[in-house]
């Protein structure tokens, strides 16, 4: 199998999506003669010319809102923003036309757009530009949200975003464009709402997505030699969620620390803590934990900015309070 | 603050309690001990009673309702005080299977029915709430483990899986109160040890296993014999004789007294089936299975061996009047050593009972009817018994269930033996 990064991967997606359906196209700030502000699409204006990958002013409002009604007239739009951050601009298009689409029209008017770009923090990029949209989104009914964390689910989720009949979000990280991993050729999809089992234990779950993943699987080797077992499950897909695949792993490990890149206040994880109480009770033997960004806008200092983001270190340190042995 | 009244379990099987009867009613002044509700178990009606001082503030379930164990039923406080908003919100588990309403508010106490002993429950719950694990409760329940007894190791002293996992794997001891369930003893006994465990030998632990798999989970088997009631019959009609109008004695005070002090002389067919071990009771508590209106309970008659027939059938009637009324107390339908259940009064020649755990034996009383025997090279009609005894095969073999039978029949066919 071959070798990719994870920014190859989602181009090999969006290639091979547009030479299978000609309704497919590309559209956002220097996605063309730049070939992507990440270098996403890269030589993918060459192959499929300025119809098909559309350079659009800095106007993230107005291109969200070209591409809702792109997709209304029967197109598949996939919309870069150059970074989830700008994205904020077009929030209203976003929840209250893609998102309420095809409930407004009683079904007549499907919604398929997807919405891709940079989410979460990279390096000394300061507050504004630094955040973690995935709460936000995955608060909207009517939106799909999937965060992958390796190159072969960056290719299979975006295939399967482009594929779906619904707005589709998809949170990529700046951080995760370089790194590499195995991706199979042609046609491979992941369904959207399955989660994935990164690492296999018995003695607790760790749940993450995204760039989290990375750090919960350094965290899992920490444990590891601490002789504690984790199971890692990384979510993938925020909106449908796989409750299943969670409770599963908690009836079987009985604890649970939970791993996200965005604020704890009304977060993914609080999300992922409601379904474990609710339907994991009887199998809790400790109290679910969280390992978030600190509860501040995000600092530019280098020393403060990685002291507030999730680590490995932390992560083993809550692992280690709901096995109590701390 | 108001002090919460909750449904308490009130026998070691209840998950939710019929609130029968409010005996005391809002603004009435409690005091801790008495009786607030009485309240139907699943096995009695049962006291509910005060655990603080104060008053009566409101009534949280109404008469007729069914309760969750632990769900609150009532307030208790300060004359006046307000109950937290929170804490008074209405539970959606309480199942009010009646559409009524609020108790009667001119009943009024009636305190010559409320005179009896408050009930003693094992520990009250206002000694503060286990901290434990959901599930650490879940293993306890499953195992029939009291949290209560079990030192926590999780923060604050939480009670967690590892912890239950310790406490299982120990011998039942401690963490085991269905073992250490102390009995009340009413009258004073000759030996002051009233059991001894014996750890199960490697045949005995073989013989368990091989047994529970091939007719489990506890395998049984029964043994019947025929006694020959005349002397008894004699004996009984001349001891009325004797009594006149000062009470009158059945066959089934004969057959308990008879069976109570064969018990005594087989202290091998009175025993507990402990999983690791068998407990061998030096003292003998019979059961008596009692019909009653949806269901059997089996009361116990303590010390039976000590008690004079006399005792031991108003004892019987006493305790078999109230089974039927639903009024027995926990204590006086769980602890019994060894069991008897009697079909005769509805013409069952003989039939077979089921052992009732962790007992190890239960003998069935069938009919006594006239038969043709042979006596004496004659064929006679002769009043005669079948008994039938269910025995626990991982702890009564075959032989020893039989000794126990033939010392029981030779009690019955001669009643001056029991005086040996």
């Amino acid at each position: 199998m071959p070798t990719l990064t994870y920014r190859d991967a989602l181009n090999q997606a969006l290639r091979e999506e547009m030479q299978r359906d000609p309704n497919v196209f590309l559209m956002g700030e220097e996605v063309g003669v730049y070939q992507g502000a990440y270098k996403v699409s890269r030589g993918l204006l060459e192959e499929f010319g300025p119809r098909r990958v559309v350079d659009t002013p800095i106007a993230e409002l107005g291109f969200a809102g070209i591409g809702i009604g792109a997709a209304m007239a029967g197109l598949r739009p996939v919309i870069e923003f150059m970074t989830w951050n700008f994205a904020l601009l077009a929030l209203d298009q976003i929840v209250n036309s893609a998102a309420k689409m095809l409930y407004m029209s009683g079904g007549q008017i499907p919604m398929p757009i997807v919405f891709r770009g940079p989410n979460g923090a990279a390096l000394q990029l300061s507050s504004q530009h630094s955040q973690a949209w995935e709460a936000w989104l995955a608060h909207i009914p009517g939106l799909k949200v999937v965060a992958p964390a390796t190159p072969a689910d960056a290719k299979g989720l975006l295939k399967s975003a482009i594929r779906d009949n619904n707005p589709v979000i998809v949170l990529e990280g700046e951080i995760l464009y370089n790194t590499k991993g195995e991706v199979p050729e042609g046609e491979y999809v992941v369904s959207i709402g399955k989660a994935d089992l990164k690492r296999e234990g018995r003695d607790v779950t760790l749940i993450c997505h995204s760039k989290t993943v990375t750090i919960t699987l350094k965290a899992a080797d920490a444990l590891q030699e601490q002789g504690v077992a984790a199971d890692v499950l990384d979510l993938r897909s925020l909106r449908p969620l796989d409750e299943a695949a969670i409770l599963a792993s908690v009836a079987k490990t009985n604890r649970a620390v939970v791993v996200e890149e965005g604020w704890p206040h009304c977060g993914v994880g609080a999300q992922v803590v409601d379904v474990i109480q609710r339907d994991a009770f009887d199998q809790l033997d400790a109290p679910v934990l969280r390992i978030t960004q600190a509860d501040t806008p995000m600092p530019y200092n280098k020393q403060l900015e990685r002291a507030a983001k999730p680590s490995p270190e932390k992560i083993v340190a809550a692992a280690r309070r709901v096995l109590y042995l701390e | 603050m108001a002090t919460k009244v909750v449904m308490e379990a009130l026998s070691p099987t209840m998950e939710e309690g019929r609130l029968v009867k409010w005996i005391k009613h809002a603004g009435d002044a409690v005091k801790t001990g008495e009786t607030l509700a009485e309240v139907e178990t699943d096995k009695a009606v049962m006291e509910l009673v005060a655990r603080a001082d104060g008053q009566l503030l409101q009534i949280a379930a109404a008469e007729g309702s069914t309760v969750p164990v632990g769900n609150v039923v009532a307030y208790i406080g300060a004359p006046g005080e307000k109950i937290d908003a929170s804490a008074a919100a209405p539970q959606p588990s309480a199942v009010s299977r009646q559409p009524s309403v609020n108790p009667p508010p001119s009943a009024g106490p009636q305190p010559s029915a409320v005179s009896r002993q408050p009930v003693p429950v094992a520990a009250p719950i206002e000694s503060g709430r286990v901290r434990a694990s959901p599930l650490a409760r879940r293993i306890a329940k499953d195992s029939g483990v009291d949290l209560r007894l079990l030192t926590g190791s999780g923060p604050g002293g939480r009670v967690v899986k590892k912890d239950l996992e310790e406490a299982v794997a120990r011998p039942a001891t401690a963490a085991m109160p269905t073992v250490q369930r102390s009995v009340p003893l009413p009258t004073p006994h000759v030996t002051t040890v009233p059991y001894e465990d014996v750890p199960l030998t490697q045949i005995r632990k073989t013989i368990a296993k091989r047994l529970s798999a091939s007719l489990g989970p506890i395998p049984h088997f029964f043994l019947t014999t025929e006694v020959d009631m005349e002397r008894a019959a004699e004996a009984r009609a001349a001891l009325n004789a004797q009594l006149g109008d000062r009470g009158k004695i059945g066959f089934n005070d004969i057959i308990l007294q008879a069976v109570a002090l064969a018990l005594a002389k087989h202290r091998a067919c009175n025993a507990w089936f402990q999983d690791d071990h068998i407990r061998y009771w030096n003292d003998v508590h019979l059961g008596m299975a009692v019909a009653v209106e949806d269901g059997l309970i089996t009361p116990v008659i303590r010390n039976a061996d000590l008690k004079s027939l006399t005792q031991i059938g108003a004892e019987a009637r006493e305790l078999a009047q109230r089974a039927r009324a639903r009024r027995l107390k926990p204590e006086e339908y769980t602890g019994a050593t060894f069991s008897v259940s009697n079909l005769g009064m509805y013409d069952i020649d003989q039939f077979t009972a089921v052992i009732n755990p962790p007992e190890a034996g239960i003998v069935a009383i069938g009919t006594i009817t006239e038969r043709p025997v042979v006596v004496g090279g004659q064929v006679a009609p002769r009043k005669r018994l079948r008994l039938t005894m269910s025995c626990d095969h991982r702890v009564i073999d075959g032989a020893t269930g039989a000794t126990f039978l033939q010392t029981l029949r030779q009690m019955l066919e001669n009643p001056l033996a029991m005086l040996l």
